[in-house]
């Protein structure tokens, strides 16, 4: 067997697209928010969307998971993947923390769209949710409560709940907004792992640097897109520099003080 | 104990037993998701609204509940509409529609008056309001509530944890959003005729908030909420028949009670 990437860089047309998006414009009240956007997404890939505040990010991740119109062009889904088979990991939040759920029933729900009509989960989703909890080591606090736990802990069980539905493609909306460094750290290696696997990412992000370090793709979007293509050629693109360089230089500054 | 069943004996009481405890059990599996999606001032204001429809019914003669419960779904619906639309402020238009719904409903009693109209057993109940056709839709509702909440739990589950992923994953939000209101429409309709307009609500938001004191998981607040409610309800019923008190208040005040006592055990256990 040739290793993967060999077989990508030989063969790169081989690589199944999952994603496609074409002309793609969103808009809120015929003002577009997002303007003609092309970028196709392949099986194994990880791209992440950059871009600043309003540059229309959350936008599109309404119209990945069906729940905004595009008001131009299309999201076209490979044939064994349809929209709600995608597994989403939601932006962490601070709201909602009396509401009595145990990780369990958390990462269990996620199980819900392949449940169809039938009221109960079926043994093989129960293991399912098992075998996820296991892979994100939160076994031990299984039966406590999810709002007991710290921000970090809470958004393993969302990303265990968000492996439950899916096998193909995760759609991660910053998912380490407002963690601490450690945890983000390792947050961003179980996401890479889980690539490593198989396992298509998308994920928004406002921390360029680990973008560039873990994605293999970047889409820039700043109401319309600046750049599609693979990490590498972003760090070397102009855009791709300016925007690195942004943070490098802070980075500097911070480290004379 | 002889005084217990002797209570049990009259026929209005074993009504009011049997009603209040079934629309008391739905209110509190409703109140769940209610009082978990910030829903509780819809729940007050639907039993307004309910108010100001058994009102609009004496006058016009009608049968209470062939007006009041369309009446109030309709305002369910409507209500919905303004918590889900950003424009209007979804609490403040609740404010509007509830007095709104009273003051009218309080110039209607006014100008019925030459009829036997009680404002006060609208206002806050009256054990001997449940009729023989009271007790057969609130055994048929509490019928549909149990097996909605059955079939539907973990899609209720879903819906009142997370709406947008549950909304990514195919779960018609909308829907679920609606029948919770029609149903919670309907029982406080039912359970308004016992408890009054100004009580009402107490059912669907003291047994949820009470289990949660202690429980915390779904489905422990879930069973927790459903057993509370109807203990509740019944302990409030007899005590308002030895001591010869309103019923609506006996039974809100021993709510307050049990959550007191829910809120002192979830300390202890921390």
């Amino acid at each position: 067997m040739t290793p993967l990437f060999l077989r990508n860089i030989l063969n790169p047309g081989d690589k199944m697209s999952l994603l496609t998006c074409e002309n793609l414009t969103l808009a809120y009240n015929n003002v577009p928010v997002i303007k003609s956007l092309d970028f196709t997404v392949k099986q194994g890939d990880y791209l992440c969307i950059v871009g600043e505040n309003g540059s229309g990010k959350s936008t599109l991740v309404k119209a990945l998971l069906g729940l905004k119109k595009p008001s131009e062009g299309s999201i076209e889904f490979a044939k064994d993947l349809t929209q709600k088979e995608i597994g989403y990991l939601p932006q962490h939040k601070d709201t909602n923390n009396d509401f009595p759920a145990s990780v369990w029933e958390v990462v269990l729900s996620g199980c819900l769209n392949q449940r169809g009509w039938k009221p109960f989960y079926s043994k093989s989703q129960k293991s399912m949710a098992l075998e996820n909890i296991r892979k994100l080591d939160i076994e031990h606090i299984k039966n406590k409560s999810f709002r007991e736990l710290s921000g970090g802990q809470q958004q393993r069980v969302l990303l265990a709940r968000a492996l439950c539905a899916t096998k193909k493609l995760l759609l991660l909306d910053e998912p380490v907004a407002g963690l601490d460094p450690v945890v983000t750290t390792q947050l961003y290696n179980i996401i890479k792992e889980i690539n490593n696997e198989g396992i298509t990412v998308v994920m928004v992000s406002h921390d360029i640097s680990a973008s560039v370090k873990y994605a293999s793709h970047i889409l820039h979007i700043n109401n319309q897109e600046k750049f599609f293509g693979t990490s590498y050629d972003y760090q070397h693109s102009e855009l791709g520099h300016a925007f690195l360089c942004g943070c490098d230089c802070h980075k500097e500054e911070h480290g004379h003080e | 104990m002889s005084e217990l069943i002797e209570m049990l004996s009259f026929p209005f009481m074993q009504k009011a037993i049997i009603a209040g405890a079934l629309v008391a059990l739905c209110a509190a599996l409703l109140g769940v998701s209610l009082v978990l999606k910030r829903y509780s001032m819809i729940g007050d204001g639907l039993s307004h609204v309910g108010f100001g429809a058994l009102a609009l019914a004496a006058v016009l003669n009608a049968t209470p509940l062939l007006i009041a419960i369309p009446v109030v779904i309709v305002a369910a619906f409507l209500l919905l509409r303004i918590k889900d639309s950003s424009k209007i402020k979804g609490d403040a238009a609740i404010a509007v529609i509830s007095t709104g719904a009273l003051a009218i409903g309080v110039l209607l009693v006014s100008l019925s008056n030459s009829g036997n109209v009680d404002l006060t057993n609208y206002m806050f109940g009256s054990i001997l309001a449940m009729t023989d056709s009271d007790v057969w839709l609130s055994i048929i509702l509490s019928i549909v509530v149990l097996a909605v909440y059955i079939i539907l739990y973990g899609k209720i589950f879903a819906v009142t944890f997370d709406e947008t992923f549950a909304k990514a994953t195919g779960v018609k939000t909308n829907a679920y959003n609606t029948v919770l209101s029609v149903l919670t429409a309907v029982t406080i309709v039912l359970g308004m005729r016992l408890m009054g307009a100004m009580l009402i609500s107490a059912l669907i938001i003291f047994p949820p908030l009470t289990s949660m004191r202690v429980f915390r998981s779904f489905r422990s607040v879930v069973i927790s909420s459903a057993v509370v409610a109807v203990v509740n309800l019944v302990a409030g019923i007899i005590l308002s028949y030895f001591l010869g008190l309103p019923t609506g208040a006996c039974i809100v005040c021993v709510n307050i009670v049990a959550l007191l006592i829910f809120s002192l055990i979830g300390k202890i256990k921390n």
